[in-house]
């Protein structure tokens, strides 16, 4: 747009390729898919091949190593084509980086180098039907047994459930400590008494899947504890602290692609004898548009390289990143649509689709009331008075 | 671990190309080069068998110093190694000379299980030289694959004709020409794309393959070419503008005087 991000030559080659996927495997279908509601697994397959699922994962485990940046560089391109196909390969980076940043040795050498090769995607469990926003309040219970934990409880809206092979599951193995009292799983598919509940039917994002999931006296291996027992909220928080960025990263590709699509329509579209662009309401809308877009980028990019830097704490960062870019992205988004007027609101054309994704983005991955909660408490810590 | 070369070839990009007025052929040095669109499927089906069975894939391709970007990314996809065949002395080859170097570099990466090549260029889209390769290498050619398996030491290839599909079982080593019909193609890896600097096609010129003269190029290509010229627009459409009786009755009048009708 107006302003060049300044690029290292690999993450070029890296966006060009994720382009190139974006042209050849989504952009015809991404209509399609939202209106069946359909998960079509090759676009995966070709982000697996392309080693886009190696991203964060370390070197040393068959993946490229890289850091948030890249991984945001590869979800907002992605989103760009469709956030569906984007939320299904964000979230398998969601239930990796508990393993990346907390696993044991053995816990990376079992599952890392199978996740870096796209061949086993992940799924990150926290939410349940009376846990939400007060994650605190999670109800699922891991109870030791011998050389066992045994798993019960419900999981709601996973992203990935049932096309996921590997599931951090966030549950409380000491339920009398509260949030003290709660630890992280990896658990399998086909893992003994786990299952995996009803699809959802969603508003948007409608080429990823959405499941419950059950843990009915599920047995695991107690060498799948994530860290050491207590950990669970530790984990969870640090990873979600990664992820947001994800999210904001999401939002800036839906808000390209849908500042793209109404602007080439605005500079088309003729009433009164000319492009409708040639109107003032219209134009300071994109102007305005473009600065909302740009300084969201500039926003993610910056805490991306924050974090990157090797930043120890940066919570408060992650969710400006996130709540920002995705406030900005719904309006963008609604805005794209007002400015096609009736063709922004059929479904023969992609903009709705994009206001119908951006919604969730303010809802996932902690609310973006949620996210104004973290930042306004970090920035009480910043001032002591 | 078994062996498959894939020949493939660069091929001007749709408009691109100018044509040697002098020799009738085009002239690829100055033409953006891309994959012969048909070679992508047979690349698939190749690395698809490495997939499976652990094959090394080696890409070949004759043409110009400027194949290079181009081979760059086919190891981009996954091949194992690449060849660009070059040599001035190359220049100008019909598909007979050209599967006389192909057969000849052939035979130095022998021994080889399978030769796999896209079934035509869009460029020539002759379809020769897949055959005339394997009939100089005195292997057996099968054409119009759609599928190919490798199952206890032997191939089974789907084939299509005209009249339908046929199952071929064959032992190596044979040449298979791929129709481009195929459900999905893999994209490059980024690890690969990433490493591209530092990876080099290995020249094979004439001095290793070591081909009389009088059989390759220009001078060894039985195919005389009577004239290849570019597109140029020789004449412009009419549009008649007016009421619908007006433009029928205009239409009718063209007609009879182009002597469409009577």
């Amino acid at each position: 747009m107006l302003i060049e991000f300044p690029l290292k030559e690999e993450h070029k080659i890296m966006i060009d390729l994720i382009k190139e996927i974006g042209e050849t495997y989504i952009k015809p279908y991404s209509l399609e898919w939202d209106e069946k509601e359909a998960y079509d697994a090759t676009p995966i397959k070709a982000l697996a091949q392309a080693d886009l699922f190696g991203l964060i994962i370390p070197k040393e485990y068959g993946g490229l190593g890289f850091g948030t940046f890249e991984m945001c560089l590869a979800v907002e391109w992605l989103s760009y084509f469709c956030a569906g196909v984007s939320t299904t390969y964000a979230a398998s980076f969601l239930g990796a980086y508990p393993i990346i940043l907390f696993g044991s040795k053995e816990q990376k050498e079992r599952y890392l180098p199978s996740i870096a090769k796209g061949e086993k995607l992940c799924a990150f469990a926290l939410t349940e039907p009376q846990a939400g926003s007060d994650a605190f309040a999670i109800k699922a219970t891991a109870k030791k047994d011998g050389d066992f934990y045994i798993l019960n409880g419900i999981k709601q809206w996973i992203t990935n459930g049932g096309i996921a092979d590997i599931y951090i599951v966030i549950a409380l193995t000491d339920p009398a400590k509260g949030a003290r009292g709660a630890s992280a799983f990896i658990v399998e598919k086909g893992d003994p008494g786990f299952v995996v509940g009803k699809k959802e039917k969603k508003l948007g994002l409608r080429a990823s899947v959405t499941t419950d999931l059950i843990f009915n006296d599920c047995r695991i291996p107690k060498d799948r504890l994530i860290a050491r027992e207590g950990m669970g909220f530790m984990v969870a928080l640090k990873t979600l602290d990664y992820a947001r960025c994800g999210a904001g990263a999401q939002a800036l590709g839906i808000a390209q692609a849908a500042l793209e699509v109404s602007l080439k329509h605005a500079k088309t579209r003729v009433q009164f004898g000319q492009p409708v662009y040639q109107f003032q309401a219209v134009s300071h809308t994109f102007a305005e548009m473009a600065m909302r877009l740009s300084s969201a980028r500039a926003l993610v990019y910056s805490v991306c390289q924050y974090i990157d830097s090797g930043a120890k704490d940066f919570s408060g960062a992650s969710a400006m990143a996130k709540c920002f870019a995705t406030d900005q992205a719904m309006w963008i988004t609604e805005r794209a649509i007002q400015m096609m007027g009736g063709y922004g609101y059929m479904r023969d054309y992609p903009v709705q689709k994009y206001f119908r994704d951006a919604k969730c983005l303010q809802i996932y991955e902690g609310t973006n009331e949620i996210q104004r909660n973290v930042i306004a408490r970090e920035l009480a810590k910043w001032i002591k008075v | 671990m078994g062996r498959i070369v894939v020949c493939i070839k660069g091929v001007p990009k749709p408009g691109t190309v100018k044509v040697d007025k002098e020799t009738h052929t085009l002239r690829r040095e100055s033409a953006e080069l891309i994959l012969n669109p048909p070679d992508r499927p047979a690349l698939e089906v190749a690395l698809r068998l490495k997939d499976q069975t652990n094959f090394e894939v080696i890409a070949i391709s004759m043409g110009p110093p400027n194949m290079v970007p181009l081979l760059q990314k086919v190891y981009a996809l996954g091949v194992d190694d690449i060849y660009l065949i070059s040599d001035r002395a190359f220049a100008g080859s019909d598909t007979l000379a050209t599967s006389r170097i192909l057969a000849k570099a052939l035979s130095l990466l022998s021994p080889f299980d399978l030769v796999v090549m896209g079934a035509r260029s869009i460029d020539g889209e002759t379809g020769q030289v897949p055959p005339e390769t394997a009939s100089l290498l005195n292997l057996p050619s099968i054409t119009y694959v759609k599928e190919l398996r490798f199952v206890d030491g032997k191939f089974i290839a789907i084939r299509e004709d005209d009249f339908g599909e046929e199952e071929v079982e064959f032992s190596p080593a044979a040449v298979v020409s791929i129709v481009p019909e195929i459900d999905y193609v893999r994209p490059p890896s980024l690890k690969r794309l990433l490493s591209l600097k530092e990876i080099t096609p290995k020249i094979l010129t004439n001095a290793e393959l070591n081909l009389d003269e009088a059989s390759i190029g220009l001078s060894g290509s039985p195919t005389q070419v009577a004239d290849v010229f570019e597109k140029t627009l020789v004449s412009r459409g009419e549009i008649f503008e007016g009421e619908p009786d007006e433009l029928a009755e205009k239409l009718i009048e063209v007609l009879k005087e182009k002597g469409f009708l009577a």
